[in-house]
Formats: C-alpha cells, structure tokens, sequence
C-alpha cells in the first residue's frame, strides 16, 4: 500500500472540518447541526489518526476510540434533546429556540 | 476637708448625667433642685477647700490630688488629677459663685422655654468642664475640660436650634475656636515629644533649662497663644463672640462672658514659665491685647444690641488681661478676671431682665426710661456699670484695670506707647458703658410694658453685681493699710516683678489719671446721648461718619474679610469638586465596564449559530497569536 502523504490527509481533514463547521454555521435544521457536527468530529478523528501513523505512535489511534464513544455520547444527548425541541417548540429551526437571547 | 476637691467638679458633672439621661420625664421642679443643688454644693465646698487652703496653705503653695490612673502607653502614664494652687484656687471660686448665681437667675429666665432640662443639663456640663479644665494637673486633663466647654457653648449658643440664624452662629463658633484648638493639640503634642511628659509643672521645669527664645519655647507658645486667642476671642479671631450671643443671656453671662472666653488667660497664665521663655510671642500676646481692645471697644460704641455692646465689651476686657499677660503682670491679668467675671456676667444678668421685661426688645434705642420702672434692676446694673467704668468713690472695686495700666507703664516689656492705647481704650470703656446706661434707662424711647421681673432673676444679679462691687476691697485695704490682698496671693503663686513706681505718691498720680479718665469718658457720654443725642446723628450722617459707623457696626469688617478670603473661595472650590476629583478614576472604570458589558450583551442573541461563529473567530484568533507568537 503506498503511503499517502500526510499533507494530503491534513488537508482533507481540514476541509472535512470546514464543511462540518460551515454545515453547522448555515443550516438552521437541529438535526442537519448535529450531523455537521458528526463531521467535525470524524475530521479531528482523521487528523489524530495520520498523525500517529506519520510518528508511528498508537496513541492516535487510541484518541480516536475515546472521540468515537464521546461522538456515540454526544448523539445520544443531543438528538434526546432534539426530541425535546421538537415537542416543544414543535419545530426544529435552530433559530426559533432563542429563548435564552441576554 | 482639701480631700473633698474631686467633689467639686464631680457633682455637677453627676447633675449633669442625672438630667441627661432623665431630665425629659422629670418635673421641673425637680430639674432645677438637681441642676441649682449640684452647682451649689459644689460652690460650697469650693468654699470650704479654699477656705483651707488659703489659711493651711500646703507645702508649695500646691495641693494635687490623684484621683485614678486614665491610660498607660508604655511610659505615657497620665493620671486623673486636681491640682490646687492660688491661681486654680481663684479660678474654681470665681466659677462656681457665679454659675450659682447664674443657675438661679436662670430657673427663672427659663421657665418659658421648651427644652428647661435640657438647658440646665448642658449648664451643668459646662461647669463641670470649666472646673476640670482650672483644676487639671497634666495639659492632657486640660485639653479635656477645653474641649469639653467649648462643646458646651456651641450647644448653648444653638439652643434654640429652631432658628436656622442660631445653629449658624454655634457652628461659627465652633469652627472659629476649632482652629486654636487645633493649634493648642499640636502644641501639647510637640511638648511632649520634646519634654516626654504632660505634667503642667515638670513640663515649666524642663522649660526653665531652656535658652530664651528657643526654637522649641517660641514654637509651643506660639501655638498655645492661637488655641487662647481663639478661645478668648481675641484679634484676630475675634469674630465668633458677637454672634454668639445668639444664646440665651444666662449663656452669655456664664460663658461668654465670666468663664469660658477667660480660658485663654488661664491658659497663658498657667504656662507663664514657658511664655517668659519665648519673649517675642509675649510680646505678640501684648500687641493682640492692646489691638482686640481698642478695636472691640470702637465697635461697641456704635452698636444698638444691647448684648453686641457687652459682648464687645468682653473682648475689649479679655484684651486688657491680653495686654497685662504680654507685659508679664500675671497676678493682674487673674485679678482682671476676677473682677471681670462678675461684673460682666452681672452686666449681662441686667441686660436679661431688661430684655425680658420688655418681650424680647434688644435695641437700645426702643428701650429708654427704665430707671422708674426698674429701681432695683437699675441700681443693680448702674453698680455694675461704674466697676467696669472703674469710678472710686462709687465703686469699690476700681482697680483692677488701674493695676494693669499701672503694669504695663513700669514693665521693661510695656512702655508708653501701649499704656496710652490703654487709657485711650479705657475712655471708649466709659463711652460704651455709659451710653447702655443712659440711652437704656434714660433714655427718650419707650417699650412696652411687660411682666414684671421675677425676684429669682433680680436677686442674683444684684447680688452678683453687689460682690462685683465689693470684690476689690481686699486690694483697697492692701493699698491704704499695706494688707494682703487678691493681687499678692496671686503673685506668690506666679511670680512676677512687684514693681513700683519709683517715686512717693506715684500710685496716686496715676490713680489720678485713670479716674479723671473714667469721669471723662462718663461726662461726655452725657453729654452726648443725654444732653445733645442730635449732635451724635449729625455726626453720624456726616459722610465720613456714615462710613466709619458702618465699618464699626459691622466689627471692622472682620466677618466680610473672612467671607471672601477664606470661606468663599474655600465654598466655590468645593462646588469646583462636587464630582470629587479623586473619584473621577472609579467612576471612569464603572462607566468603561458599563459600556463594554452592554457591547458584550449584544453578542448574547441567543442564537445557537452565532455563538458557534464567536467561539470559531475566538478561537482562530488565538490559535492566530500562538502561530505569530
């Protein structure tokens, strides 16, 4: 397997991030945040894992588990609370839970 | 029996708690035997002690009695104690006969007034504080009793508090004599860190090893001298006695007349020692006192108040003792306090009656015609009026502002010039007196009638004035018959020169001179306001007299100096600082907080998405930083 050049991948993950982040900046839909947060996430979890490859260290990969079973924790709270928004505000338009507006 | 000298002060000081914290429920029966029975028994056993300690004199002259020790600071160990000698003896007496007399005339002039046990409790501190102040033994005690009287004559002065005009002259009075205080506290404190004690009779010791006119001499004289200027109203602080009259005429007899403005005196007379070590502020101490006595004399000339007369009066005499102190005749200065204190305060107990038999008239000019409704009242203050006038045959007691003058013509400090100012201020005492005497009861005017005067008010003050009038028989017999009188005592206790005239019957020339003076002073003042009252006003709306009767009336213009030099710019500098500069820095970082937080607000939308987009920019500007950094 040829080895891929670690810019390459930090670049891909940067631009995954920047989708996810974007994603999450523009979309207005609970659920679509959620998974542009997902997104982020998985592009942290890419740029973990390439650089314990390039150091030849595990510890990248083991970073990865713990974003992994936090990114499992993280949906579960978070489409529970999706549930909630949506039983309340009857919608899921991310603009109409201002409640807390200073 | 001199064991019980710690009674003296104490029993009015026991009237006062006992009317202070009942007075409002008791009758007022009552209120007056408690506040007349503590003066009294007090009055009596300074009696008694004095008595004992005139013809048993103790060892030294002196007698102390330590009562309790106040405080110990390391070696700083003032005691509480009483120290008895000639001059505190003439002090003590003086005090408490006349704030007796006083305390009785005053049962009567009060009854009408609200508040009868609240003036009596405030009379009774007085007392008690006057007492202490002549009988303490270290400056500390003195301070106290200063402190305590004059606390007591600015709650006397605003004792009808209703009008904003009284509480205005108390507080005067209190700031006035606020900044001799001042100077007095700085003086005791830098004789102590020079001497390491307070003790009045070590601390003269420690002074007499000093050189004259030492830095440490002058500069503690000088402070003691502004802390009694201040207190006896003398130039240049004069200002606050005339508006302290304010007060009931009780207060201004006791007070302000008799005993507290003659604390100065006390106060230079008891430090003498130290003051013959700094020559040039005695001298000071002689100009202020020939000065304060001719100009207050001029202003009482020309005043229609009956109490702004004497209260004029009274500073132009404390200018006399003034003038004796700062030719060193000490026992003279006393002696003129001595006197002063009765006919003064009996001039003043006249002025009372007079004012209150006619509803409260003040002017001179609308009273007139008193001598046949008021025999007694007036034969009573004419008594008084020809002590202080100081006419021989009709007075017995003359001399004591003969002795001054007579002082301060053979002292090496006086001389010549600053006799003639004295017998030119002894004329213009005649006028002033003389004029209340016969505008008052000779007078043209015509007031009302009132009620007439109550016999508690009467008597005290003709007996006041009878004791005024008698007072100098002692010193008569010491000059017919060689006997020893008031003005020797005082001597042995502060020595000073005996100086005579140096030739046969000199005494008598000068005598001589000062009662030709008094007659003088007496036949024009007829002249004037009985004979040809016309001439007096021709001269007043002449322009040159308008002027200077303006200029008089208002006391040289004192008050309006001050207003502009001092208060005025010292009012606009603090409307200047209204907003407080300091605070300017505090409210600025208030102000800066305020704004950013409602910037910081503005973010707080409560968008979900935006504060997503703050932390990102947040967070790439640090990362930013780190990277540049």
């Amino acid at each position: 397997m040829a080895a891929i050049p670690i810019e390459v991948g930090l670049v891909i993950a940067g631009a995954l991030f920047c989708i996810g982040l974007v994603g999450v900046l523009v979309r207005r839909n609970v659920i679509f945040i959620l998974l542009s947060i997902e997104i982020m996430l998985n592009a942290c979890g890419l740029a973990f894992v390439l650089a314990g490859s390039y150091w030849r260290q595990p510890d990248g990969q083991a970073m990865y588990f713990f974003i992994l079973t936090m990114a499992a924790a993280e949906v579960a709270v978070g489409l529970s609370l999706v549930l909630q928004v949506y039983h309340h505000f009857g919608s899921l338009d991310a603009n109409m839970v201002n409640r807390m507006r200073g | 029996m001199l064991g019980l000298l710690w009674l003296v002060p104490a029993l009015p000081l026991a009237g006062f708690a006992v009317l202070a914290i009942g007075g409002g429920r008791l009758p007022r029966r009552i209120v007056s035997a408690v506040a007349v029975g503590s003066v009294g028994l007090s009055t009596i056993l300074a009696t008694l002690v004095s008595v004992r300690h005139f013809w048993l004199a103790p060892k030294g002259g002196v007698y102390s009695q330590t009562l309790w020790q106040w405080m110990r600071l390391g070696d700083f160990v003032p005691t509480v104690t009483f120290s008895l000698d000639a001059l505190s003896l003439t002090m003590v007496l003086v005090i408490t006969i006349v704030s007796l007399l006083i305390h009785i005339y005053s049962t009567a002039f009060m009854v009408p007034e609200e508040g009868y046990s609240r003036f009596f409790a405030y009379m009774n501190l007085f007392v008690g504080s006057m007492l202490i102040l002549v009988l303490a033994d270290n400056l500390l005690l003195l301070y106290l009793g200063w402190e305590g009287v004059g606390l007591c004559s600015y709650l006397l002065i605003g004792f009808w508090y209703k009008d904003p005009d009284n509480v205005r002259a108390a507080m005067k009075a209190f700031w006035v004599t606020r900044i001799g205080d001042t100077a007095f506290a700085v003086g005791i404190f830098l004789l102590f860190t020079s001497l390491g004690t307070l003790q009045i009779q070590p601390i003269l010791r420690e002074v007499a090893g000093y050189p004259v006119g030492s830095a440490l001499c002058n500069a503690a004289a000088a402070l003691l001298l502004v802390g009694a200027v201040a207190k006896s109203a003398q130039l240049p602080l004069q200002t606050w006695l005339p508006d302290a009259m304010a007060g009931p005429t009780p207060v201004s007899a006791l007070i302000h007349a008799a005993t507290m403005v003659t604390a100065g005196v006390y106060l230079i007379a008891r430090m003498h020692m130290l003051f013959l070590r700094a020559p040039t502020v005695l001298f000071i101490v002689a100009i202020i006192g020939a000065a304060t006595l001719l100009l207050a004399s001029c202003s009482a000339i020309v005043q229609n108040d009956i109490k702004r007369i004497l209260a004029y009066s009274t500073i132009s005499q404390i200018g006399y003792m003034f003038l004796a102190l700062g030719v060193g005749a000490w026992a003279a200065a006393i002696y003129h306090f001595l006197t002063h204190a009765f006919f003064k305060s009996a001039l003043f107990l006249g002025a009372g009656i007079v004012i209150k038999t006619l509803g409260g008239e003040h002017d001179i000019f609308k009273m007139g015609g008193l001598y046949r409704r008021l025999p007694v009242t007036f034969g009573a203050f004419l008594l008084a009026a020809l002590t202080l006038a100081a006419v021989p045959p009709l007075t017995l007691t003359f001399n004591s502002k003969d002795l001054i003058l007579n002082q301060v013509w053979l002292s090496e400090r006086g001389g010549d010039v600053l006799w003639l100012l004295g017998v030119v201020g002894a004329l213009l005492t005649e006028i002033y007196t003389f004029r209340i005497v016969f505008v008052v009861f000779f007078g043209p005017g015509q007031g009302k009638p009132g009620a007439r005067p109550s016999l508690w008010m009467v008597v005290p003050f003709a007996v006041l004035s009878l004791v005024g009038g008698l007072v100098g028989v002692p010193e008569l017999l010491n000059l017919l018959f060689g006997m020893k009188g008031f003005y020797l005592y005082l001597q042995s206790a502060m020595h000073g020169p005996v100086r005579d005239f140096g030739f046969a019957g000199g005494e008598l020339l000068f005598q001589g001179i000062y009662v030709a003076v008094s007659v003088a002073g007496i036949g024009l003042t007829y002249f004037l306001y009985c004979h040809a009252p016309e001439r007096v006003r021709s001269l007043v709306s002449t322009p040159a007299g308008s002027i200077l009767h303006q200029l008089l009336f208002a006391g040289w213009g004192f008050d309006r100096l001050y207003r502009t030099v001092i208060v005025g710019p010292y009012v606009r500098l603090a409307r200047l600082n209204r907003g407080d500069f300091v605070d300017i820095f505090y409210v600025a970082v208030a102000q800066v907080s305020r704004v950013v937080s409602f910037i910081l607000s503005l973010m707080v939308t409560g968008n979900v998405r935006w504060y997503v987009a703050w932390i990102v920019i947040g967070a790439v500007i640090v990362l930013g930083l780190v990277v540049i950094l």
